[in-house]
């Protein structure tokens, strides 16, 4: 251990501040507040426009083409699954190895994680061309005896999803329970009538208290091999084909990483956003930012090292098709889409290697954007240029997407701003007990230090204060 | 269900699932097209239009590349042909290969592609929920979407008269490919049966085969000894389920015989023959 270890929360923060921190950012929206929100349900309304014109007219209008049977819909659903992965990991992961300084950012990564859940379930669906026939995929009972077809990774990718959306649900709404029971106590009107459903009649007695992290630990120990599960369940969509640039063995764990990746890079920038917005300094402190900023880093670096394990195997593989696609897309028509993800994605990350710009910021929003813009980019670069440029040369071809296909990706945003404001204005969006845990317990080991201490050196150790407190 | 036969099917699921297409074919339906006497008329593209209800897209849609021709004619320029451009272009008439191990088959997520026992990728349009994952997956690139409800505009009265009846027409969101003309086949089997006997080769022509002015196309079944299909294949040594034999392999001038992507081990039910040309 180091000598001077910044705090990661100020542990004199008492109880009830936390009460009423959290409770003050459910409260009062601001009029920049209503401004983002209809911005965002502007998107969403743009969206739905071009969607109506899409379903009554047909798929062409995304200027679908032959070679181009998939585009930007598929890239943005693998984009918005991706997106998922950081919640399970802060809180599930990091839940089961202890690591406390989850606590007080865990919340929102987690209904980041079922937003874009939300939002990528659509982008399968409205890319149907008979988007009303979309539950043939599930295996229900027909009285003709028809089912799916369970060798189509489409199919593991329908059951996949909505387990995963269905526990990550279920793993936040169960975390927030003891949380709801104090929005309960503390508020009223409809508020006071939604949470008292919600919080299930909880009392935060003992039996309550031992029941609840028996259930946590348990669905915490289901969703990580979901989690897992589900992206490399998502990769086999391209995996099991046979196309150049898609048929690759690492893409499960590369899908993985670069999953954990982008959700990462947007927990710091909705991270930046909320300490700014609802004043959460003393919960989302500098140190937190910074061990999140290092855990990106070291992701950043296991999905550059798995790029780049896929660049040398298709080189030294000497497969005509997949080489060819691959010197196409660093030199061809989509050459700068593959250079901006890898500055974004492999070297770009190196920024937060530096303690400075980890603590400043402005620049990790920026940086985080972008990590997240790289992010976007690679998963059009395992879409796009493996449909232009597959085995077939009389049907390569060059495709950026009508104003149809990019107004649906755009209002997707614009879908998940939309429930991320709704959710922070409804629903508590740092878990109080769990910081209240991890004062809790910081001060009772603080106060084994200095106890440790004033035996060591006979005297008394100054308090260093937490490094965001305001 | 007994014990024995849940095991049975099972063993033949997993056949099929590992060996892909079917075991129990009744023909094998194959083609042989020869290059050398391909002029590229497109012809047989035009017959395939008439037969199978294939919708016209216009000039813009067809730049988009949402064109529907099940039968298209490519064009390569190779390095010899640039050289001497009076030789002319060579010609691919490119289909649905029929793949006997189709890899549109497995990622169909509601199965609306299967093989049938005549050795035929069969395209469900009515179950086809436009995933278009069998195209993503298709190596030739045959298979082709309707992107729009096309039958709107294409048959303006009175010319939706001249439909085929023995086919629908597709409406949007389905996917749709060359079926070798399975109404053709489907009517010959039937009248075979009806006359108690066995489908006689030369009995089925697809529009393509008939409306080739060079005879370049030939149809039939690889089942049959007696074929001209199987005389084709045979003479030039392509043989089904035997990969890697590639013509740079052969070291006969005269075996021209090809299948595309071969090494892909798709096993495609068209041979192709190589054109052959004078060294200039």
């Amino acid at each position: 251990m180091t000598m001077v270890t910044e705090k990661d929360i100020n542990e004199q923060i008492a109880w009830a501040k936390i009460n009423t921190d959290v409770l003050k950012s459910m409260e009062n929206p601001r009029p920049a507040y209503w401004v983002t929100l209809a911005v965002c349900i502007a998107m969403v309304a743009c969206a739905v426009l071009a969607e109506y014109i899409q379903y009554t007219v047909g798929m062409g209008t995304a200027d679908l083409n032959n070679p181009h049977m998939w585009d930007m819909y598929i890239a943005a659903f693998v984009f918005w699954i991706g997106m998922s992965h950081s919640g399970t990991l802060l809180s599930a992961i990091l839940h089961l190895i202890h690591a406390d300084w989850r606590k007080p950012i865990y919340r929102f990564a987690e209904a980041m994680t079922t937003f874009s859940l939300l939002t990528a379930g659509i982008f399968p669906m409205i890319h149907l061309g008979r988007v009303w026939n979309l539950y043939w995929v599930l295996p229900y009972v027909s009285d003709r005896g028809i089912w799916p077809n369970f060798r189509s990774p489409l199919v593991w990718d329908a059951f996949a999803i909505t387990t995963y959306l269905t526990a990550s649900m279920l793993f936040l709404f169960v975390g927030m329970i003891p949380d709801l029971a104090i929005c309960r106590d503390n508020t009223t009107g409809w508020r006071k009538k939604l949470y008292g459903i919600l919080a299930l009649g909880w009392v935060g007695s003992d039996r309550q208290w031992r029941h609840f992290r028996k259930i946590y630990l348990l669905m915490a120990c289901f969703l990580i091999p979901l989690a897992v599960s589900v992206h490399s369940i998502v990769s086999a969509d391209f995996a099991m084909s046979i196309m150049p640039g898609w048929h690759i063995t690492s893409f499960p764990p590369y899908f993985v990483a670069g999953a954990l990746y982008s959700g990462c890079a947007a927990i710091i920038t909705l991270f930046i956003l909320l300490r700014y917005f609802f004043r959460f300094e003393d919960y989302m402190t500098l140190p937190i930012m910074e061990k999140t900023a290092k855990l990106t880093f070291a992701i950043a670096m296991v999905w550059t090292y798995l790029n780049l394990i896929e660049f040398a195997s298709v080189w030294y593989g000497h497969d005509v098709y997949n080489k060819e696609l691959l010197i196409a897309k660093a030199t061809g028509a989509y050459a700068w889409i593959f250079w901006t993800m890898l500055f974004c994605g492999s070297v770009l990350p190196f920024a937060l290697a530096f303690r400075k710009l980890r603590r400043h910021m402005p620049t990790m929003f920026v940086v985080s954007l972008f990590l997240n813009l790289g992010m976007f980019f690679e998963r059009w670069m395992i879409v796009a240029p493996t449909l232009s440029m597959s085995h077939e040369p009389h049907q390569w071809d060059i495709m950026y997407g009508s104003i149809i296909e990019w107004a649906i990706v755009f209002g997707s945003f614009g879908w998940f701003g939309m429930l991320f404001l709704i959710f922070v204005k409804v629903f508590p969006s740092v878990s109080m007990y769990e910081v209240k845990e991890m004062v809790f317990h910081r001060k009772l080991s603080a106060g084994e230090e200095d106890l440790a201490r004033m035996t060591d050196h006979a005297k008394p150790v100054t308090q260093t204060t937490g490094g965001g407190g305001a | 269900m007994s014990l024995d036969n849940i095991l049975n099917h099972w063993s033949d699921y997993r056949k099929g699932a590992e060996e892909g297409g079917h075991h129990d074919y009744e023909h094998r339906w194959a083609m042989a097209i020869n290059l050398d006497l391909c002029i590229g008329c497109n012809a047989c593209s035009t017959a395939c239009y008439a037969e199978n209800n294939l919708a016209v897209v216009g000039k813009e849609k067809f730049e988009r590349g949402q064109a529907m021709h099940w039968m298209r004619i490519e064009r390569y320029w190779d390095q010899q042909e640039l050289e001497h451009p009076e030789q002319g272009a060579s010609f691919l008439p490119m289909m649905c290969q029929q793949c006997g191990a189709a890899t549109c088959e497995p990622v169909c997520p509601v199965a609306a592609t299967y093989h049938t026992p005549d050795g035929l990728n069969a395209q469900v349009y009515n179950r086809c929920i436009g995933s278009r994952y069998c195209s993503n997956n298709c190596p030739f690139r045959v298979r082709y979407f309707n992107f729009y409800s096309y039958y709107e505009s294409s048959w303006p009265e009175p010319m939706e008269q001249q439909l085929n009846p023995d086919i629908s027409v597709r409406d949007k969101g389905v996917m749709e490919k060359c079926t070798f003309c399975v109404q053709r086949i489907r009517t010959v089997k039937d009248k075979a049966f009806m006359e108690d006997r066995s489908v006689q080769d030369g009995e089925v022509v697809p529009a393509c085969a008939q409306a080739c002015p060079t005879s370049a196309i030939v149809f039939g079944d690889t089942m049959d000894e007696g074929s001209v299909v199987s005389k084709l294949w045979k003479k030039h040594q392509v043989e089904r389920g035997v990969y890697q034999k590639t013509k740079l392999a052969k070291k006969d001038a005269d075996l021209r015989g090809y299948r595309i992507f071969e090494e892909l081990n798709v096993d495609p039910s068209v041979m192709y023959l190589e054109r052959v040309r004078e060294d200039i």
